[in-house]
C-alpha cells in the first residue's frame, strides 16, 4: 500500500477574532493550505472537518459553503483537543486505503476566555471545590504532582518549560504571543492551580489549520518537492486504569500511542529530530517527555534542566511556542502541531528552524481521552 | 433530585454517598466480583476485565492515602478559593476525588502519601429548591 503525503499545510495567526465567524476563520486555513498545495477545491474528492465548540454545526460543510460547494463527502469530527489530528488522521485513512487521491483536513475553533473543565451536572448542586476541582488546570497540575511524587520534580523545573516555550514563541509570528517570560516571572505569576501558575496554563484564542493530504501517486505527479511524508499516524483512548475514573491518565493512551507510531514508522524516538508536543499545561510537557520516550522514566527533569528541549538541544520540543504560547484553540490544534512540524521538515521555519530536520513527531491529548500522533519525514 | 421533599433529611451531593438512618454515612463502591475492580456507580460490564457478573455494592473505607493534590487559586464564580483538590486511594480498594481540610493551603504543609480520613460534613451548598447536601471531605489521619 502506498504512502500518504501532505502536500500542502498551514495555518492562520492564532488570536482573538470576535468579530468573524468560526466558519470564515477554517476557510481562510483552508485556502492556505490549498494554495501551499497549489490545488483548488475542485481538486478534492473528500473533506474532514475538526472542531469541538459547534460539534453539531456541520462546520466542515458550512466551510465549503465559503470556499467551493462541490458535493465531496464531508465529515465532521469531535475529539477534545484530539479533534484537528483527528480530523487529519482519518483524511490521512481515506488516501491509505486507496479511496482518495486527494483530500482535505481543517480543523478550526472559536474559544471564550476563561476556564475549561467540569462545572458538573443540572442536577442538585455543583462539585467543584467542593469535591476537589475539575479545572483542566487543576487536573494537570494532580498529574504534575504524580511525577513530584515519583521523582521529585519541582515547581522551578515545570516553571522552565513555560520560559522555554514562550522563548521559542518569540521567533513565530503565527504564535499568540511573541514574549519572553523569564523564570520569576513564570513562577511570581497569579497562581492558578499548584503548581500552574497562569503563564504555566495554555492560551485559550482561535484558530484554524488545514492540510491537503495526498496519495503517493499523487504526489510523484505534482512533483513539488515539498511533500511531506506521513511515516505513522496513531489514535488510542485510554485503557482502564486503576484512577482513571477521577485522575485522567494521561500517561498510558499516549505511551501506547507512541508505541504504535513507533512501530508504524519503523523508527524510535533517538531518530526524531524535532517534537510538537500537547503541552496543555507546563507539567503536562514534563511527563511527555517521558511517555514518548525522548528520555528514561524520571529524566524529565534534567532534560529541561539541561536545556535538551530548547532549540539548539539534543531534541527540541515545542518550538513553535506550544499551546503555552503560540495558543490552543482545540479543533485546531492538531493541524496546527502538523503545520509546524512539516515546515522545519521543509526547511521552511526561518528563525526557529531545527537544522538539518528529517523526522519530526506530533502529539496531542484530549481528556475523556483521545491520543494522536504522527511522524512525519522530510521531503525526499 | 430537584423537588424539596419535607420529610427526608439532606440529600447526598453525589450518589455513592450513603446516608443510612441511624447509621454513619459511607462511600459505597460497586465491585467487579470477578476482578475485584472497584467503580464509583454501577456498570454494564467490568472495564477492566469485561466481565458481565453482577457488581457487588461494598462499602468503602473511611481511611486512605493521599495521592497527589493541588491547591486551587482560581476556580469558577462564587467558589471559594484556596482550596486543596485531594486525590485519596483508599484503604482496601477505590479511589476518590475531594477536598482536604485541616490543613493550610499551601504546598509545604500537604505531604505527599500522608494518611488521611473521610468524614461527612453538610457541603455548605443548597440546590435551586433549598434541599441541603451532605458531602464527604478528607483530613490528616487522627
Ligand atoms: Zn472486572
Amino acid at each position: 500500500m502506498g504512502d500518504v503525503y501532505i502536500q500542502g499545510v498551514d495555518m492562520i495567526r492564532f488570536g482573538r477574532f470576535p468579530d468573524r465567524s468560526l466558519t470564515s476563520l477554517g476557510a481562510e486555513a483552508a485556502l492556505l493550505a490549498l494554495d501551499d498545495a497549489g490545488l483548488n477545491m475542485g481538486d478534492m474528492q473528500a473533506a474532514w472537518c475538526g472542531n469541538l465548540g459547534q460539534a453539531g454545526g456541520m462546520v466542515g460543510q458550512r466551510v465549503l459553503q465559503e470556499i467551493g460547494q462541490t458535493g465531496i463527502p464531508v465529515v465532521n469530527v469531535a475529539n477534545a483537543c484530539a479533534t484537528g489530528a483527528t480530523a487529519f488522521r482519518e483524511a490521512w485513512m481515506g488516501v491509505k486505503a486507496g479511496l482518495y487521491d486527494v483530500v482535505l483536513a481543517v480543523g478550526v475553533e472559536q474559544m471564550g476566555r476563561g476556564l475549561l473543565g467540569g462545572a458538573g451536572g443540572s442536577k442538585g448542586i455543583s462539585k467543584e471545590g467542593l469535591l476537589g476541582s475539575g479545572i483542566m488546570p487543576c487536573v494537570f497540575a494532580e498529574a504534575g504532582v504524580e511525577h513530584t511524587r515519583s521523582y521529585g520534580t519541582t515547581f522551578e523545573q515545570f516553571a522552565q518549560v513555560s520560559v522555554k516555550n514562550h522563548h521559542h514563541s518569540t521567533m513565530n509570528s503565527k504564535a499568540m504571543y511573541q514574549k519572553e517570560t523569564p523564570l520569576e516571572d513564570v513562577m511570581g505569576a497569579e497562581m492558578i492551580s499548584y503548581p500552574n501558575t497562569k503563564l504555566m496554563c495554555s492560551v485559550n484564542v482561535d484558530g484554524a489549520a488545514a492540510a491537503v493530504l495526498v496519495s503517493e501517486k499523487k504526489a510523484r505527479e505534482l512533483g513539488s518537492g515539498r511533500a511531506v511524508k506521513v511515516r505513522a499516524s496513531a489514535l488510542t483512548s485510554d485503557p482502564y486504569s486503576d484512577r482513571d475514573l477521577v485522575m485522567p491518565d494521561i500517561n498510558t493512551c499516549t505511551r501506547n500511542a507512541a508505541a504504535v507510531a513507533y512501530e508504524m514508522a519503523g523508527v524510535g524516538p533517538d531518530d526524531l529530530d524535532l517534537v510538537e508536543l500537547h503541552d496543555c499545561f507546563a507539567t503536562a510537557e514534563i511527563l511527555h517527555y517521558e511517555n514518548l520516550g525522548l528520555c528514561k522514566d524520571g529524566d524529565a527533569g534534567r532534560l529541561i534542566d539541561e536545556g535538551e528541549t530548547a532549540l539548539g538541544g539534543r531534541i527540541p520540543v515545542n518550538v513553535s511556542g506550544g499551546l503555552l504560547s503560540k495558543g490552543h484553540p482545540l479543533g485546531a490544534t492538531g493541524i496546527a502541531n502538523i503545520y509546524e512540524v512539516s515546515t522545519h521538515l521543509r526547511g521552511e521555519a526561518g528563525a526557529r528552524q531545527v537544522e538539518g530536520a528529517r523526522l519530526g513527531l506530533t502529539h496531542v491529548i484530549g481528556l475523556g481521552s483521545a491520543c494522536a500522533i504522527h511522524v512525519l519525514e522530510k521531503p525526499a | 433530585m430537584s423537588e424539596k421533599v419535607e420529610s427526608s433529611g439532606p440529600l447526598p451531593a453525589v450518589p455513592y454517598i450513603k446516608l443510612p438512618e441511624g447509621a454513619d454515612p459511607y462511600l459505597e463502591g460497586q465491585k467487579c466480583s470477578s476482578c475485584g475492580a472497584v467503580y464509583l456507580g454501577q456498570r454494564m460490564a467490568c472495564g477492566k476485565c469485561f466481565s458481565r457478573e453482577k457488581f457487588e455494592a461494598v462499602k468503602l473505607s473511611d481511611r486512605g492515602t493521599l495521592h497527589v493534590f493541588s491547591i486551587v487559586h482560581r476556580s469558577f464564580p462564587g467558589v471559594e478559593v484556596p482550596f486543596v483538590s485531594a486525590i485519596v486511594d483508599l484503604e482496601g480498594g477505590g479511589t476518590v476525588k475531594g477536598n482536604l481540610v485541616g490543613v493550610e493551603p499551601e504546598p509545604g504543609s500537604v505531604e505527599l502519601g500522608m494518611p488521611v480520613d473521610v468524614f461527612f460534613d453538610d457541603a455548605g451548598r443548597k440546590d435551586g429548591d433549598g434541599n441541603s447536601y451532605v458531602s464527604y471531605f478528607f483530613r490528616p489521619a487522627a
